[in-house]
């Protein structure tokens, strides 16, 4: 049993799960939604599985280090995050039809990482090798991670109250639209997944900068990575404090998530796929 | 009053919006991504070839100082006017927030209750007294004991929980000045430099990145061992240490082995590995053996310098690789025939010691030992701002995480007697996460009415 046999497990369950969660917008049957969550966890085991063996195998070649080390496993780990914050979010707020919108993204990035990443295990540079890596890219992830599920529910609302504003006032959304939390709940929704992610991202931003500070002596160098991580840390400081002012909310905000996690991917792929600078495990 | 303001207080209130925060927010956020996009300090002629920009660009993008950005006048004032914004709007908000926790309102009159979306009005029999200390005996049991006040002939009850969490966004906040300040004392009383080592000898002074005078450090540190490691099958390295001893006046005080990500800190400065490089050619130790003769001797042989061999000719060695492939250490030699010209270059590979009976020549060589000292290339940081900004990372953690996660909850009793029985006014509220909150009321209602018409 290999890693990779899992990982493909993990890649065919996110796509099954996206089917079963579209079928259960259309079928508005609720035992559908629980089959699709099932399908979630058993992709989510599946996923935890297949990066545990490859620590395993990395170790078993010689390399002590965390399964974190070049983009593949990077991308893995990121479909790994997204799947453990969109099921809390699910134990905690049972909005089923949320997963139709969030783990689209988990499955894009293992099919990319399946057909067209390099999957060798290669050793670590001596720049890489520490703890720190691990503290630093876990945070990052896990905030960049909540980010996405705050970008996929802020779409739902943005499709949601589009229609909601057309339609009759007197006839209520039916169809796939009924299916969907209401406005008010998506944007709190998208609230609450900035809040876990923006702590997140400061503790990634300075575990960053721990690291820097030890292995090169400078906590901060407007490296093209390092500047990106803090762009997007200034438009969720921003998506924050847009809350409290009023005009702010709903339509405005949502447009600001999904735009904040456009800048995440950029600071996520984009740094490394087209600019230069420190952080090039991307190759 | 007036209705004009005047204009000190436009001022003022500009400063103290939370408008202007998003503004400068998201005016950071995109200026940001120019030094991202343009490489920061390169030559002029670096920009010209690489970007193909013509002069004139160079020059507008130059007086514009997109070159170096971050330290640009119009960068900084932004950060400025960040700061300036982020100090207003404290000292404009922090005055009610000690009011509010240190002089909570104790007695919730009608048009209180009216604001609160969580209240209950419940009518009973019992006594006035025995309604209070049903409710007090509640309060205290489930949320936090109430402070009592009688007045008007009315009884009022006040509990609170976490109003030291109003003050979780002022940590957040504050913490941000405080790592600008730390960054500040770093760039004023702090350096960054770097010294080359030979292995075997000590320096005392380091060559700061800006500026051309070195700077002397106070103490010797001398590089006794330097070594480098590779990954099986080629040159990656794997590591590379240096011994470091730190000396004062001859004595040593301390000594550290460093790697990349484990430097050494001694007095205020910081020893980074960075980097290492050859000093002076390498030095080897062959045995030859002459293959018509059988006469065995060792030779050494300084890289790059002609070493008799017995029966009058020569060799060299062209070149030397710690790491040759999957193959391990490998010096390339060449042989001179007898009247002084070279021969093809061959490999000699250490590890397989046998490997030149094979190439059939005159000689055969074994490399048997080889020797090559290197410096050690340190980075060297000075950097008094950095506890400072460290403190201020802490803080920045500790407050987000209290100003998301805890919130200020409040809840009032209103005890009246009336015409028949006692009225109770029940109500409150959270400063954050409301529908938590809600639930929560919702339960202490349902008792509160349990309590006090059983
Ligand atoms: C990047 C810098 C900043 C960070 C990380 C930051 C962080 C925060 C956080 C975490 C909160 C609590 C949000 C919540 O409760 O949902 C907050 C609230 C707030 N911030 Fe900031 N902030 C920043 C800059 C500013 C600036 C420049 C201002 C200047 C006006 C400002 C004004 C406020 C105000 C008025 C609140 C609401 C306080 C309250 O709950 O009573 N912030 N900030």
């Amino acid at each position: 049993m290999t890693s990779s046999l899992f990982f493909n497990i993990t890649t065919i369950a996110y796509f099954a799960a996206m089917v079963v969660f579209i079928l259960y917008l259309t079928a508005k049957n609720k035992t559908i939604g629980l089959v699709a969550t099932l399908v979630c966890w058993a992709g989510f085991a599946a996923n935890t599985v297949a990066i545990g063996l490859r620590w395993y195998e990395a170790y078993a070649m010689g390399y002590e280090q965390a399964p974190l080390s070049n983009l593949y496993e990077s991308i893995v780990f990121f479909a790994w995050s997204i799947l453990l914050i969109y099921l809390i979010f699910d134990l905690k707020y049972k909005q089923r039809a949320v997963g139709a919108f969030v783990v689209p993204f988990a499955f894009a990035g293992m099919i990319w990482a399946q057909w067209s990443l390099d999957a060798t295990i290669q050793p670590l540079v001596p720049a890489l090798q520490s703890n720190w890596l691990t503290y630093h890219v876990f945070t990052c992830f896990i905030g960049y991670a909540a980010f996405a599920m705050a970008c996929g529910v802020s779409i739902m609302y943005l499709i949601k109250v589009g229609k909601e504003e057309h339609a009759a006032e007197e006839s209520p959304i039916g169809g796939i639209l009924g299916m969907f939390p209401s406005v008010k709940i998506l944007d709190d929704l998208n609230y609450k997944a900035i809040m876990v992610g923006f702590p997140m991202l400061t503790l990634g931003i300075i575990t960053g900068a721990a690291w820097a500070n030890y292995a090169w002596g400078t906590y901060w160098s407007w490296d093209p990575k390092e500047t990106w991580s803090l762009i997007v840390w200034f438009i969720y400081a921003a998506f924050l404090h847009a809350r409290f002012t009023r005009g702010w909310v709903g339509r405005r905000a949502a447009w600001l998530s999904i735009f904040g996690f456009a800048a995440t991917i950029f600071c996520y792929l984009g740094v490394n796929l087209v600019l230069s600078g420190l952080h090039s495990y991307g190759g | 009053m007036s209705k004009e303001k005047s204009f000190t207080d436009q001022l003022w209130d500009f400063f103290c919006s939370l408008k202007l925060a998003i503004m400068t927010l998201l005016v950071l956020a995109l200026t940001s991504i120019i030094g991202t996009v343009i490489e920061q300090n390169l030559a002029q002629q670096e920009y010209l070839q690489k970007y193909g920009m013509s002069e004139g660009t160079f020059r507008v993008l130059d007086a514009l100082q997109f070159f170096d950005m971050y330290h640009s006048w119009w960068f900084l004032s932004l950060m400025g006017l960040f700061a300036v914004n982020l100090i207003c709007c404290s000292i404009k908000r922090l005055p009610r927030i000690i009011k509010i926790v240190n002089e909570p309102v104790l007695v919730a009159d009608d048009g209180l209750f009216r604001t609160f979306s969580n209240r209950e009005e419940i009518v009973t029999a019992d006594s006035l007294e025995s309604v209070r200390d049903k409710a007090a005996a509640l309060l205290g049991k489930r949320f936090a004991a109430p402070v009592i006040t009688e007045q008007d002939g009315k009884i009022h009850l006040f509990s609170q929980k976490g109003a030291y969490s109003r003050f979780g966004v002022y940590v957040t906040h504050s913490s941000i000045l405080i790592i600008f300040l730390g960054a500040m004392i770093g760039n004023v009383w702090g350096y960054k430099a770097y010294i080359n080592i030979v292995e075997g000898s000590s320096i005392n002074q380091v060559w700061p990145r800006v500026g051309k005078e070195p700077i002397p450090i106070g103490f010797d540190l001398r590089c006794d061992d330097f070594e480098v490691t590779f990954y099986d099958g080629g040159g990656r390295p794997k590591d590379f240490t240096s011994e470091l001893v730190v000396l004062k006046d001859g004595q040593e005080i301390l000594k550290k082995t460093i790697e990349v990500n484990d430097p050494l800190s001694y007095g205020g400065l910081t020893f980074y590995q960075s980097s290492y490089g050859p000093a002076g050619d390498p030095t080897f130790k062959f045995r030859v053996r002459e293959r018509a003769t059988g006469e065995t001797v060792e030779v050494s042989a300084v890289q790059g310098r002609h070493v008799e061999l017995p029966g009058g000719r020569s060799f060299a060695v062209n070149q030397f690789a710690p790491s040759y492939d999957k193959f391990g250490p490998a010096a390339q030699i060449h042989v001179n025939s007898a009247d002084g010209t070279h021969g093809n270059p061959f490999i000699l590979l250490k590890n397989f010691p046998e490997f030149d009976e094979r190439r059939g020549g005159d000689y055969i060589f074994t490399l048997l030992e080889h020797q090559q000292r290197y410096y050690t290339g340190l980075q060297v940081a000075k950097d008094p701002g950095v506890w400072v900004v460290w403190l201020g990372c802490l803080l920045i953690v500790l407050g987000s995480m209290s100003a998301f996660f805890l919130s200020h909850r409040r809840l009032w009793v209103q005890i009246q007697p009336l015409d028949k029985g006692v009225g109770v006014k029940f109500g409150g509220n959270a400063h954050r996460n409301q529908p938590a909150f809600a639930l929560f009321f919702d339960e202490l209602k349902k008792e509160l009415n349990d309590a006090l018409t059983s």
